[in-house]
Order: C-alpha cells, then structure tokens, then sequence
C-alpha cells in the first residue's frame, strides 16, 4: 500500500519533572492518529507518561552547510563553561 | 467444581485468546507500521488476558492442569468463545469491524466484572479494563475513519458489516453458565449490557456515516461448543507445537 501519510515528530516525557525528548517519527493523517500511533510505537517498554506530536513540516531546522559559522566559534571560548569556580563540596550534582 | 464458574472462565478465556491469535496472524502483515504495531500489541494484551483467567481456571480444576494445557490440548468442541472473534482477518475494514464489536461488548462486560463476587475475577478486570479501554479507543476511531473516509473505505466496512452483523447478538444470547454467574453476583447485571452496546454501536456508527442494519437472522452456538468451520483451522495452526511436542517450552 502507498503510504501518503504526512510525518510526525514524536516527543516523550519519560518522567514527571523530566523533559520530553524526541525519540523518533512516525506516519499519521492527523494529531490524534498521530498520539495514538505514537502510544503504539514508542510507548511499549514503558518509556513514557506524556507525548507530544509535531508534524515534520512545523520543524524549522539550522542548515547543516552554515555549521562551521554556526556552532565551531564556540570551540575556543572554554570561559563560557563555569568551570573555573571553587564549589564547596556539599553541592551535589553541579 | 462450581461447574459453571469453570465455564464462564473457560469462556472469557477463549474469546481473548482466539481473537489475540487472529490477530497474532496480522503481526507484520499490517496496512502500515504503526497499525501493524497497534495490532500486534492488542493481540499481546488479550492473550495476557487469557493468560491471567486460565490461571485461575486452572486451579479450579485441579489435576495437574496449567494454563497451557487449557489453551493448547482442547478439541474445538470445548472452545467457548463466540463465533465472531474466531472470523476470518478478511480485509482492514473486517478487522477492525470485529475488535470494535468485541471491544464494545467487552468494555460493558468488564466494567461489572470489576464487581464481580469472585475476587480473582475483579482482580482480572481491573488490570484488563485499561487495555480493553485502549482497544476501544482505537478501534472505534478506525470505524469512523473507515465509514467517513473514502468511497472505497466506506464500501469496505459496509461489506464488513454485511457479514459481521449477523454474529453480534450470540454476545447477549446468555448461556446457562452465564446466568448462574450473573445468579452469583460474579457476573453482575448482566441483562443491562446490550443496551450500552446498541448505544456505543449506533453512536459510532452515527459519527462514521454508516447505518445500523436491522436484525435479521442471527447465528449462535460458539459460547457451548458449536463453532463455525474456522476454528478448527485457527486450533490446527495455534496448537501445532503443543501437539506435536508436549510440555514443550521456550
């Protein structure tokens, strides 16, 4: 069967607290076909308890050619981590 | 042995596992991915439910049988599902057409097996009613994407309804077993469930553009051993391993 199903994007909260991740597309003809598709496909293993949908067209993306100007000028500005400071050692998880 | 609680487990047992084997068949075979997925996973749910309701049936009836031995070594004479869930895929529209009748019936079922007298009963639902909502959920939705969707969807579930139709009213034609349970409170309300049914069905129906056909001539007979000439093949095909090689496990 010809599949002219438009794409989805498929993000899941895996807990509460926690940010929904992308994990994947699927094919659906609208959002609800779309949630449940996702429940299908990406929830079984327990991944998730809350799901977003986006169809791919929605999804403006950098263009991987403009990458060097984009992202390489942070390669040497190490100052920019806030590495340099002395935490005390009761701070957990910094 | 409560004879007719026996039964009436027996019975729920077999509906879930012949419809999950039916199903079982589409497992990459779907229309596409994701449905394939969605189907394959309601096969997975019913035959854990069988799985939960043989266990108990099978500690009520002793001498050394397991839910394997209750699903695998029986002749078709003593299966007691309806004569619905054990019809053939036949196209998508058939497919779903016949979950969305089961899911129907099933979703009133468990919701008074959830108060059902019997502990082990209510505990079986409780865990069941949230696939068995899932499945409803899905299959209805299908039946008025199918019934308001193209011409060619339209007149594939219309078709499917011609030849399911006649296989719903064996779900509210109760059996002795049925109605000694419902005497017990194991099967609460029992006579309240068909005109839930007929409210979902024509509901749906309703929103999917298609019309409830009248009722003509009915079949019955699966709920006490009367199958139609698919379940032999279906059995032939589920319990080949069992049969060929016994106690076997993986």
């Amino acid at each position: 069967m010809e599949n002219n199903w438009p794409i989805w994007e498929i993000f899941i909260r895996s807990k509460n607290g926690l940010n929904h991740k992308h994990v994947g597309s699927l094919h659906a003809t609208d959002a609800e076909m779309a949630m449940q598709n996702a429940r299908d496909v990406y929830t079984r293993r327990n991944e998730g308890i809350s799901i977003w949908v986006v169809e791919s067209k929605h999804i403006s993306a950098s263009d991987p050619d403009e990458g060097e100007s984009l992202f390489d000028p942070a390669n040497d500005k190490v100052y920019r981590h806030p590495t340099f400071y002395n935490l005390p050692d009761e701070l957990k998880h910094m | 042995m409560a004879n007719h609680l026996h039964d009436f487990l027996i019975h729920l047992g077999d509906n879930a596992l012949i419809l999950g084997h039916r199903l079982s068949e589409l497992t990459s075979h779907g229309p596409v991915l994701e449905q394939d997925m969605a189907m394959t996973n309601i096969a997975l749910d019913l035959v854990g439910q069988t799985r939960n309701i043989f266990q108990v049936a099978a500690k009520l009836q002793g001498n050394g049988a397991t839910e394997d031995s209750i699903a695998y070594t029986r002749d078709a004479t003593s299966y007691k599902n309806i004569l619905l869930v054990e019809q053939k895929n036949g196209d998508f529209a058939k497919t779903v057409l016949r979950q969305f009748f089961y899911d129907a019936f099933n979703y009133h079922a468990y919701q008074r097996l959830l108060k059902s007298s019997n502990k082990d009963i209510a505990a079986i639902a409780e865990k069941a009613i949230k696939e068995i909502t899932y499945h409803l959920k899905w299959s209805a939705e299908w039946v008025i994407r199918l019934g308001d969707g193209t011409e060619e969807s339209n007149s594939r579930i219309n078709a499917a309804i011609d030849d399911l139709w006649p296989y719903t009213e064996e779900m509210f034609k109760f059996t002795d077993y049925e109605l000694a349970c419902h005497d017990e409170g194991i099967f609460p309300d029992i006579h309240g469930i068909k005109a839930e049914w007929d409210e979902e069905v024509k509901n749906i129906f309703a929103e999917a553009t298609l019309t409830v056909p009248e009722d003509g001539w009915m079949h019955d007979g699966g709920k006490r051993g009367v199958h139609s000439e698919h379940l032999g093949f279906l059995l032939a095909e589920m319990q080949f391993l069992q049969r060929a090689y016994p106690g076997q496990q993986w």
